[in-house]
């Protein structure tokens, strides 16, 4: 057999499979680069050309220096990826908070941060990429590397398909790279959160396929007899989010040659289909695979066992089943029919308890440890993290009524909603993870410094409350000028008055962005320290840090075996 | 509880969890989006709709390139101030030959749903290149470099092509004429050398209006030697909502009301 024969040469068979795709990949980046007509699309071309060439010189240089070691160890944890993974979500993290932080600055000063010569610099621009950087680069760079990190600890073997983790970790670098130099360019679908191009979108689904089934054959050959809950939360977050990306993406390209589509669908039912995958985006992405880390990291940072395996169960299958009805309250009065919108919003509301399933295992699972709270601050940004979510999930349900929405739709109450789950729970709980991978990956005692950590985590918190209060009041205020009325029947201001009465707001949520930054980058120095091996002098050394070892338990009996 | 044991089998097979969340998953998405496109009430009965000409459509190009989505709508609420703000209350018909839509999110500036005629050319190449110059309080970025940059319209008659193949009513005509109808739109002295031209733009888009008089036909840009991304954008600005003919509309009809 010939993959004998190769595998007497020490190479595995998934490195070919791997190359091949790298190749054909690489091959077609030239024919784009070659022969496209289309400006934008060439230089995605030269990109990717780029991309595939250090992707196979990479391939070569590894096999090269195989020197008949074992690799893809099956008897090791595959832990190597996970530190890329750690570095690289620290990395995209700043970067789209600090494109926030820009952002921010241009709706506050825009004389001073314009510049009417480059469009490329423009918010309309910019902000998709601030989006797509904080959700999908470094959210989706923390589900990747804490869901390769869990599914290997509880299922307790390495990762299945030997080169494919590793594909699926550069394929969507090379994924987040195409897609945010495009919205610079100009290369969008104008679809919110789902900017990317047609062939961007194709990219992204070979390397979903691929992630799916390295996380399904790591479960497969699992030494466990049950699949531990972070695993339920990871699978409904992969195998969600390639359905709504796949049915919202549907697009004809204009040409094979050309950067640019026309979408499947039009008006009303685009719309819905939109919304549907950008509420789910909210509810699988940056939801369901949250909850899996907060599964995992929660109950092994405080070493208790979770509150409750029934709750669990519980709240899985109503917020999976719950969650994908709510996306039509994004178009509470618009051209929808109505009864789309009433079934939008009555899930929603009925969302509320399941997530506060969740939020309520993950508190309960301090149980008996609350001291943790005063003396691990690692476990006190994710137990406030949970708080967030709490408060988010209610605030949610709330503004998808009708009569709330009516007000607070297209208002900066909706930015200041989205901020207070995406900086208090997807932020914390992911810098919670961090934090332990941070040490556990690197085989530390604890980390370089917990001051530190005590430092990010109140500027990071005062941060989130500058900016979430600035939006609520900037946001209803703006939403009751809009609708006021003086004494004579007329309304009572122009628009541009509202955006005047706005500054203040701005100034104050711009500082809130600041803080959040600064937080995130003394994180950064913190985790570059722990990899480094220090230890900060002067601080306990003697202070308990959890280690890595064993599977987090139910405080109830797991069904009978 | 027995109940809870029976869980034991998805946690125990990986496919059958997967097939679980599958099945669940779905069923939210198919009971209310598939009924979308069956259901003859979804869209409005109205007079006027008609697809964009190859102009209009390269300005909505830049208007999706440049994100304009972020910051304004095109989804005027039926609330009493919204319409009368802005106008009357968006429908549905409007934007059946969108792809992709643009109702957009988030009003950091006003609703564009019916921008089209409100303000002059000349204002919005003015508010266009320097937002202040004409709204000292506006915060919206500036579009100066569009004044000056040619319109690339090569892939015009592709992109409608493309349009068509989803369900756009593009005729043969319109797509073979697009460059020419492109240019035309954009100076009414137009005079193409060298190839023939039946200047019928106007009569394509109102017999497929079904209304006369919703094509502009002039400089937006004020300079006819050259249409420039400025010339796009404006012709789709001073489009947008007002088509439909609302003299015809009946709001209170049964196939209207939703």
């Amino acid at each position: 057999m010939a993959s004998s024969t190769i595998q007497k040469m020490g190479i595995d068979f998934s490195v070919l499979t791997v190359g091949l795709f790298v190749g054909v990949f690489t091959l077609l980046a030239l024919l784009v680069a070659a022969w496209s007509p289309d400006p934008l699309f060439e230089i995605h071309g030269w990109i990717s050309l780029l991309m595939g060439i250090v992707a196979i010189a990479a391939v070569c240089f590894w096999a090269a220096g195989l020197k008949r070691s074992k690799v893809f160890d099956p008897s090791a944890y595959e832990d190597t990826l996970i530190k890329w993974g750690v570095g690289v979500s620290m990395f995209w993290g700043v970067v789209g908070i600090l494109v926030g932080f820009v952002i921010a600055m241009q709706l506050t000063f825009p004389n001073f941060l314009y510049f009417p010569e480059y469009g490329f610099l423009n918010f309309g621009r910019l902000r998709p990429l601030h989006t797509s950087a904080v959700i999908f680069a470094f959210g989706g760079n923390v589900l990747l590397a804490t869901s390769f990190h869990v599914v290997q600890r509880t299922c307790r073997t390495r990762i299945a398909g030997g080169m494919w983790p590793w594909f699926v970790f550069w394929g969507y670098q090379a994924f987040i790279v195409l897609a945010a130099t495009g919205y610079v360019m100009g290369v969008t679908a104008g679809r919110e959160y789902a900017e990317p191009e047609w062939y961007v979108d194709l990219w992204l689904t070979i390397v979903w396929v691929a992630y799916l089934l390295v996380f399904l054959g790591t479960i497969w050959k699992r030494k466990e007899p049950h699949i531990y809950v972070a695993n339920w939360f990871y699978l409904a977050f992969i195998v969600t989010i390639a359905m709504l990306h796949i049915v919202n993406n549907l697009a004809v390209p204009i040409s094979p040659l050309s950067s640019q589509s026309v979408s499947l669908m039009s008006g009303v039912q685009d719309a819905l289909t939109q919304w549907w995958y950008g509420h789910n985006a909210v509810g699988f992405f940056l939801t369901a695979g949250f909850l899996a880390i907060m599964y995992y990291y929660i109950p092994k940072r405080a070493e208790r066992p979770v509150f409750s395996y029934r709750l669990s169960i519980v709240h899985f299958w109503a917020l999976i089943f719950i969650y994908i009805w709510a996306g039509p309250h994004h178009l509470h009065y618009t051209a929808l029919p109505q009864w789309a919108q009433t079934l939008g919003m009555t899930f929603s509301i009925m969302l509320w308890m399941p997530s506060w399933g969740g939020m309520i295992n993950g508190l309960m699972t301090l149980s008996g440890a609350w001291d943790k709270l005063r003396t691990d601050p690692v476990i006190r940004m994710m137990v406030v993290s949970l708080a967030f979510y709490g408060m988010s999930t209610f605030e949610g349900p709330l503004m998808s009524v009708r009569a709330v929405n009516s007000l607070s739709h297209y208002t900066d109450w909706t930015i200041g909603h989205v901020h207070s789950g995406a900086l208090g729970w997807v932020g914390f709980i992911s810098f919670g993870a961090l934090y332990c991978l941070a040490q556990w990956m690197w085989k530390r005692d604890r980390l370089y410094s917990a001051k530190l950590v005590e430092w990010h985590f109140w500027t990071a918190t005062i941060g989130i409350v500058l900016y979430i209060t600035s939006m609520w009041v900037s946001g209803i205020m703006e939403g009751l000028m809009w609708r006021a009325y003086n004494e004579f029947g007329f309304l009572e201001y122009t628009f541009v008055e509202t955006v005047e009465a706005k500054h203040i707001s701005y100034i104050i949520r711009s500082l809130g962005g600041l803080l959040y930054l600064v937080g995130a980058l003394i994180m950064s120095f913190n985790v570059f320290m722990t990899a480094k091996g220090k230890t900060r002098k002067g601080e306990d050394d003697h202070v308990h840090a959890p280690t890595n070892d064993g599977l987090p338990a139910f405080a109830e009996a797991t069904p009978a075996e | 509880m027995a109940l809870f044991d029976k869980h034991a089998v998805f946690e125990k097979h990986s496919l059958l969890l997967t097939v679980g969340i599958l099945v669940v998953v779905a069923i939210g998405g198919i009971i209310e989006i598939a009924p979308l496109f069956y259901m003859s009430n979804t869209i409005e009965r109205v007079n006027g709709m008609r697809p964009y000409t190859p102009l209009e459509l390269a300005g909505r190009e830049i208007y999706v390139r440049e994100g304009c989505y972020v910051c304004h709508s095109q989804m005027v609420r039926p609330l009493r101030d919204e319409v009368e703000r802005y106008g009357h209350y968006s429908l549905a018909a409007e934007s059946m030959y969108d792809h992709p839509f643009q109702w957009g999110s988030k009003r950091t500036g006003p609703d564009l749903a019916r921008v089209g005629g409100k303000y002059s050319d000349e204002w919005h190449m003015d508010h266009m290149a320097d937002p202040r110059s004409v709204v000292p309080e506006s915060i919206m970025p500036p579009y100066e470099f569009m004044v000056d940059r040619p319109l690339d319209y090569s892939m015009i008659s592709e992109t409608m092509a493309a349009m068509r193949v989803v369900g756009v009513p593009y005729t043969d005509a319109m797509i073979e004429n697009a460059d020419l109808d492109l240019r035309a739109q954009a100076d009414p002295d137009f005079y193409p050398e060298n190839v023939e031209y039946d200047y019928g733009l106007e009569d394509r888009y109102n017999e497929a209006s079904g209304r006369e008089g919703t094509v502009n036909v002039r400089v937006f840009d004020g300079v006819p030697e050259e249409v420039t991304e400025m010339d796009a954008l404006i012709a789709y600005l001073q489009m947008l909502g007002t088509l439909v003919d609302f003299d015809t509309y009946e709001a209170g009809d049964l196939q209207n009301r939703r």
